[in-house]
């Protein structure tokens, strides 16, 4: 009896799960029940392992960048960029204040977009990664020993950095196009007179092989069309840059349905090789700008400096016959993507249907034929059905980006139907379908815009979360989703949250970089204006108002911890230098009422907190990161006296130096 | 001499239960033959690490005391003096008549091995409870500072 009752309950709840099923819909509803039962042990690095990929996720609106390592989903690491950061001081210590110059001035929070590692032969290579600023346009470069922003260059004449910041496939640039087109020479305009007065930009900035430094090269005068994304030639089509652009219609209010009129936009294709030999040559015009450079070597004592860039060569279409050329690509696109073998590049046009994908060879061969179907300001527009080898049909609605493993498979994320879909390059034929959680934006599959993707797992990068995690009030989590590529079908393993909005990201091998990380900055090669080798060169001084503290820091204590002779109205610099030279022993410094900032000074480095007081009495300082059974004793005082007094300056450790 | 060993090796001994050890047996319940070098080198009060045997040489080398000062200057001063007085480590005072020369060139350059294995090294973490940081010093430079020690020893 009860053996039937039990079976009885469970033909009801199965009865209830097909009924369920039945009016479920064809929207994807979370859920366990799309994993399968092993996937945990997919993505489980036990205590103690490592993960097998670093994955870099932009930060979008926080202006900063994510590191998590895959499989496992752990972050482990933001690094500040475009942002001051409150973990570790950066925008707010006297050394890194500059890297957030702009000639707009300081600038405390930007909003990044696409990441992208650096490339040798069309391959990863784990030197840097660049990552753009959208609002007020920059790039930055991170060394990837240090994972530290080493540079920030400003881009002229650009409104919108959007698609940036892609390289060309040995380094030789990293470029950026503008989003929004403005009145080029930083000069006012009629708005309604866009169509005559408003230019795109595409900018394409050297980087010096060797060192990294990125410098203005040379900037392409554009019709004001709406650049959206980029990507590298490779292969036979290396020495090309394609981008993507909206709004041919050159609407400049509201877009979302003046800027939605034409049937198709286009891909701008740029024979860059070309254009750099043009200029090299000496032709183009020089224009005046004034643009912020900000770099830091830590190697040698990591004090930022900003200067400017103050002349660009600028080049019109008109001056560069067979040089730049628009393909037509339905409708509004917005992911630019080149396949593996450099011979395929698609696009994802936001309210088109299909995934067009295009043949360099045929886009040669139509050159060569002059097949066109008309012209923008000069620039030839190719005929469609001659560039295109394909579509990907019936896939999804709103396709966006584009990423590719290392056997011939591409994979498309279609915001409009939160999926990821699967298509074989060669035959534009859709092989696998994946639901993502929710409205995916951009994807990533480790290597996946290089020519040799590593494959493994596609990532998506999500723009909703709704149901998926513990809701937190009106803000919830960003997120990603992890997914095995490894059989025929899509396999999701895993959800993580990210911080910001991660628009771009991308993945390497652990092993590209690994053992190459920076433990320590020697403190013997230190070169920073204010380092105390030892604490036999601790010191403070008074320059009339200013006071200079070269204070050093070692488990547990600080050198000098005790300081008399600051009176109100003194400017007081501490310069404290961490003398460990043993990884991981980050030690911090705080002082009462700091407006600015805390430290968190490495081992090696040698940073500097501005205090100004201002009020007499006796300020505890401390060190904010636990660094040994001692650190709560690491701790000091600072005696500050009124306006004029004459307390005497006099500062030690232990009675020492007295 | 000899009482000087003797006294080392039964401070080794003794200190075997120390919190790393790897069983309480004492060195000498071991048959010879399940002697590692490392614990051949505990034995002889010289540590671990890469540094086996240290000649010394008279009269010292006046370069190389001055590079060991710049570099006790720069990366150990903050926590020893030159005195007996213990600071956050212990005063260099002594020193050199009291440890092995290759005890105290392993302990500057193998420090965290030398705080997991050495019974003399775990003595003083107990002692001082701050682990003595690596502080990145390579072998050359440690003998420049063991030959300052031995300056600040009177040699």
């Amino acid at each position: 009896m009860k053996l039937n009752m039990k079976g009885l309950f469970l033909a009801i709840i199965m009865a209830f799960v097909v009924i369920a099923m039945f009016f479920s819909g064809c929207k994807p509803k979370g859920g366990i029940s799309s994993l399968t039962s092993d996937a945990a042990s997919k993505v489980y690095v036990p205590p103690g392992s490592y993960d097998e990929f670093y994955l870099f996720t932009s930060g979008g609106f926080s202006g900063q960048l994510g590191v998590y390592g895959l499989p496992s989903g752990r972050l482990l690491r933001e690094i500040p960029i475009f942002s001051f950061d409150s973990e570790e001081g950066y925008g707010f210590s006297e050394e890194t204040k500059a890297m957030l110059e702009t000639s707009f001035g300081f600038i405390p929070w930007d909003d990044s977009h696409h990441p992208e590692l650096s490339q040798t032969n069309g391959e990863v290579d784990g030197r840097w990664l660049f990552i753009n600023a959208n609002n007020t346009p920059r790039i930055a470069r991170v060394d990837l020993t240090t994972f530290t922003t080493e540079e920030i260059i400003e881009l002229p004449n650009t409104g919108g950095n959007h698609a940036s910041a892609f390289i060309t496939d040995n380094n030789e640039y990293v470029v950026s196009a503008s989003r929004f087109s403005i009145p080029i020479g930083q000069r006012e305009a009629a708005i309604d007179s866009y169509k005559e007065e408003f230019d795109g930009v595409a900018t394409f900035i050297s980087v010096d092989p060797k060192s990294g430094t990125m410098s203005p090269g040379f900037q392409l005068i554009l019709p004001p069309f709406d650049y959206d994304l980029a990507h590298t030639g490779k292969g036979p089509s290396s020495g090309w840059m394609f981008f993507t652009c909206y709004n041919s219609e050159e609407a400049n209010t509201l877009l979302e349905v003046n800027a939605s009129q034409r049937d198709k936009d286009f891909i701008m294709a740029i024979n860059w090789k070309k254009v750099e030999e043009y200029v090299k040559s000496g032709n183009g015009t020089k224009m005046p700008i004034n643009v912020a450079h900000n770099y830091r070597d830590h190697n040698k004592g990591g004090m930022a400096v900003s200067e400017r860039y103050t002349e660009i060569t600028t080049i019109k279409p008109e001056e560069i016959p067979g040089l730049i050329y628009y393909i037509p690509c339905p409708k509004s696109p917005h992911g630019c993507d080149v396949d593996p073998t450099g011979q395929y590049f698609c696009a994802g046009g936001k309210l088109a249907a299909v995934v067009p994908v295009y043949s360099f060879e045929k886009m040669q061969q139509a050159i060569a034929s002059k097949s066109f179907e008309g012209d923008v300001e000069g620039i030839p527009v190719l005929k469609y059905d001659a560039v295109l080898q394909g579509e990907v049909k019936d896939a999804g609605l709103g396709p966006l980006h584009t990423e590719f493993d290392n056997e011939g498979n591409a994979y498309t994320s279609f915001f409009v139907s939160s999926e990821i879909v699967k298509w074989k390059v060669a035959t534009q034929e859709v092989i696998d379908k994946a639901p993502t959680y929710y409205s995916i934006g951009h994807l990533c599959v480790p290597g996946g815009d290089s020519r040799k993707p590593w494959g493994k797992y596609v990532i998506a990068l999500n723009k909703i979360t709704k149901d998926r995690y513990l809701p937190t009030g009106p803000a919830l989590t960003q997120s990603a989703q992890l997914y095995s590529i490894e059989g025929e079908k899509m396999e999701l393993l895993l959800d993580f949250p990210t911080i910001g909005e991660p628009h771009y990201a991308q993945a390497l091998p652990a092993e590209l970089i690994k053992d190459k990380q920076v433990k320590i900055f020697k403190i013997e090669e230190s070169t920073h204006p204010y380092v105390a080798k030892g604490e036999k060169e601790a010191t403070v001084y008074r320059e009339g108002n200013i006071v200079h503290v070269k204070m050093t820091s070692i488990r547990s204590h600080f050198n000098p911890d005790n300081i008399e002779g600051i009176r109100v109205g003194d400017v007081v610099y501490f310069h404290v230098t961490n003398l460990e030279q043993d990884w991981d022993v980050p030690h911090g410094f705080a002082i009462q009422g700091a407006e600015n900032a805390e430290l968190l000074i490495m081992p090696g480095e040698t940073l500097t907190l501005k205090w100004v007081p201002k009020r007499s009495g006796v300020f505890p300082m401390y060190c904010t990161d636990f660094c040994s059974a001692l650190h709560q004793e690491m701790q000091g005082y600072v005696r500050v006296s009124p306006a004029g007094s004459n307390v005497p300056l006099k500062f030690h450790t232990n009675n020492k130096g007295l | 001499m000899k009482s000087v060993l003797s006294i080392l090796l039964t401070g080794c001994l003794l200190a075997a239960c120390g919190p790393k050890a790897t069983d309480n047996k004492t060195l000498a319940e071991k048959p010879n033959s399940m002697f590692s070098d490392d614990d051949r080198s505990i034995a002889e009060g010289k540590g671990i690490g890469e540094v086996k045997e240290v000649t010394l040489n008279n009269p010292l080398d006046a370069s190389r005391v001055q590079r060991g000062l710049d570099i006790y200057d720069m990366k150990c001063s903050a926590c020893h003096q030159l005195d007996t007085v213990r600071l956050v480590g212990p005063g260099w005072q002594g020193l050199t008549q009291t440890r092995k020369p290759e005890w105290i060139m392993n302990m500057i350059t193998n420090v965290d091995v030398m705080l997991e294995k050495d019974p003399e090294a775990q003595k003083l973490l107990q002692l001082c409870l701050t682990r003595m940081p690596n502080q990145n010093v390579s072998i050359g430079d440690a003998r420049d500072i063991l030959e300052f020690m031995r300056q600040n020893d009177g040699e």
